[in-house]
């Protein structure tokens, strides 16, 4: 027997340690349902081995950085001006941009709101340096700077300003495993921005981020930005995932796969961002972003239009448009003043310039078109004289009068004097009228200034209405 | 080109200062994950592969071998989010048929060792392949001429670390 130890003595040493890991292996594979995360020894090894390495990777990181921050903040500093006119230009137009995308923003906010979609904002988010990676092409993680004490947990989405890049898995002290998208066992719901279609990003084989099992549609277009549906409960709604890069058919044939090339730039990956918390309000700083936006960009557009007092400029026709058709070419030309439309034949109270200003108009007050007021810089409407509805009230008071087969929306028309055109609302019914020519300002309209109020649910007849004109 | 060993002082074994069982194969882990940060090509390297074969060839001795190369290759799984145990189970078998074939083959020869290396590269991959693919049940791309150009790399950066290994040796 001894003789038999002794002569296959490294064999049965290989076939023992082979066995063990074997069945670690197996010890460690998960079961659908299972909730995930290492156990203990398993953990244990993992923090030892990050514990050991990643403290040098850390000074390694640091020391090339700084080397490359003395050489870009003291000797790479050619055509820095000419680069911070031209972004300072940039800037400018960015903000007036943002103060037009600010508008479509509370617009949406409002219609979420009206729907009941939840947005996610983020709140917090911790800045991290990428100090490391798995090293090996079959797993896609990288190892940042920031742990469990700076406030790091499992399944934080973890982004840069480009796009997503993946999220926490393992969390250690001062050291986070960040898994990426392009992994296999990676995961997060995904949407087509145009074509709103929905699905799961998963890295392939290959390393690519890709939606899987996506019904063949023609018009999935290579270049369609791709960006988060919030479903997955870790990354916010509407964050660039990337453009569409191919389709490719899915081994089954019935459905395809649609390869997607990262907003993020996976391969060389300095400094990301884990975003800690977020929530469904919109965080006050963000608010006042906005409104400083709209601000900072009427101070701009001031600035940029002519003045108005131009002496150079040519005399006003009737119409208020400069009476000279010659082009203003030239490097001193002004720009050309906005077009006015014509003055109408016919004015009503939707004219432009025919209706009071917000703040003088009263609910319930009757409004009065004054006729030949075409060109009259003076209000045309004058309270008193309309009763002022809107579609949505008119339709509920024809909903109390009249059938509930469609005639509501003629009951409305009729309702409403001078409702020629609130007819989109008769449309789609009673139901969900639209109200048209609404004022300024939403104080001269309760019914109109809480959007998720009674009065845009659908209306009962039967029920009483809380209307003021509802009242009368 | 002398594949086989011709000599007793071929065959005999080298030892290494202590420090450098330890140091070496943590600097091969930092390395090869944070190279592989910055330079794309280099995930095609494994310089834990190559420190497990270089110390196979080395030492000659199976089960030193074995156990090396599973506590590099546990290490290894420890910095990715598989199981641990896929690069273990691997280098494990690496680590002892390189000391086994450390015992016929001239190892000195940079001949020999980008063929050894070559294979085992090669061999690696088809234990992962076998653990990811069929055991673990998890996707692994398998491509010729992309598994033939990383065995190849590997060698030729073999070559250069086991130079640089064998300044630290001494005879036993």
């Amino acid at each position: 027997m001894d003789s038999f130890f002794s002569r296959y003595r490294n064999a049965l040493v290989l076939t023992i340690v082979l066995l063990a890991q074997v069945i670690g292996l197996a010890v460690q594979v998960r079961r659908p349902g299972q909730a995930p995360g290492d156990k203990g020894g398993v953990r244990l090894i993992r923090a030892w081995v990050v514990g050991i390495v990643s403290p040098p990777e850390r000074v390694l990181h640091a020391t090339g950085r700084g080397i490359r921050s003395v050489w870009m903040n003291y000797f790479d500093l050619v055509h820095v001006r000419q680069q911070d006119q031209r972004l300072k230009a940039q800037l400018d137009q960015l903000r007036l941009e943002e103060a037009s995308l600010a508008e479509d923003a509370k617009q949406g906010q409002r219609l979420q709101a009206l729907l009941g979609f939840e947005e996610k904002y983020v709140y917090k988010t911790v800045a991290a340096q990428v100090i490391g990676s798995s090293g090996t092409e079959q797993s896609h993680v990288l190892f940042i700077d920031k742990g469990s004490k700076d406030g790091i947990a499992p399944d934080m989405a973890v982004i840069t300003p480009d796009g997503i890049v993946g999220k926490t898995r393992d969390v250690f002290g001062h050291t986070s495993q960040v898994l990426e998208i392009s992994d296999a066992t990676s995961g997060a719901g995904v949407l087509l921005q145009q074509t709103r279609i929905q699905g799961v990003l998963r890295g392939n084989s290959w390393g690519q981020p890709e939606m899987i099992n996506v019904s063949p549609d023609d018009r999935i277009k290579k270049g369609e930005p791709v960006v988060t549906s919030g479903g997955d409960s870790i990354y916010p709604r509407g964050l660039p995932v990337g453009t569409v890069d191919r389709v490719s058919p899915d081994p089954d044939g019935t459905l395809v796969n649609v390869l997607i090339k990262p907003a993020a730039n996976l391969a060389k990956l300095e400094e990301v961002l884990v975003i800690t918390s977020s929530g469904s309000e919109m965080p006050a700083s963000m608010q006042q972003d906005l409104s400083e936006a709209q601000q900072r960009a009427s101070d701009i557009l001031a600035e940029r239009l002519p003045s108005r007092t131009d002496p150079n400029a040519p005399p006003a026709g009737a119409n208020g448009q400069p009476q000279t058709t010659q082009a203003a070419d030239g490097p001193n030309a002004l720009p050309t003043p906005p077009p006015k439309p014509p003055a109408p034949l016919h004015p009503d109270r939707y004219s432009s310039s025919s209706m009071l200003p917000a703040t003088d108009l009263v609910p319930g007050q009757r409004l009065t078109v004054a006729e030949g007021s075409a060109g009259s810089q003076s209000p045309a409407v004058s309270p008193n004289s309309v009763p002022r509805k809107t579609a949505p009230e008119s339709a509920h008071h024809a909903n109390a009068s009249a059938a509930a087969d469609g005639g509501s929306a003629s009951a409305a028309k009729k309702t409403v004097p001078n409702a020629g055109d609130a007819d989109h609302s008769g449309e789609t019914g009673a139901a969900h009228p639209k109200p048209k020519a609404e004022p300024a300002n939403p104080e001269a309209n309760p019914a109109s200034e809480k959007p998720s109020s009674p009065a845009d649910t659908p209306p009962n007849p039967g029920a009483p209405s809380n209307s003021p004109q509802g009242r009368h | 080109m002398a594949l086989m060993a011709s000599s007793r002082h071929e065959v005999g074994g080298y030892s290494y200062p202590a420090a450098v069982y330890v140091l070496v194969p943590l600097l091969a882990l930092g390395l090869q994950s944070l190279l592989g940060l910055h330079f794309a090509f280099f995930g095609l390297a494994d310089l834990p592969l190559l420190v497990t074969i270089y110390y196979g060839l080395a030492k000659r001795e199976p089960i030193s071998a074995t156990l090396a190369g599973s506590i590099i290759g546990i290490a290894q799984d420890a910095l990715t989010h598989h199981p641990l145990g896929v690069f273990g189970i691997s280098k494990a078998v690496v680590g002892y048929m390189a000391a086994s074939l450390g015992v016929r083959v001239d190892a000195e020869s940079h001949g020999t060792r980008v063929l050894v290396v070559f294979g085992f590269t090669l061999l690696q991959t088809a234990v992962l392949y076998l653990l990811q693919r069929h055991m673990l049940g998890q996707p692994y791309a398998w491509h010729w001429v992309h598994e033939l150009i990383r065995a190849v790399l590997n060698a030729l950066i073999g070559v250069i670390l086991f130079a640089l290994l064998d300044l630290s040796r001494r005879p036993e």
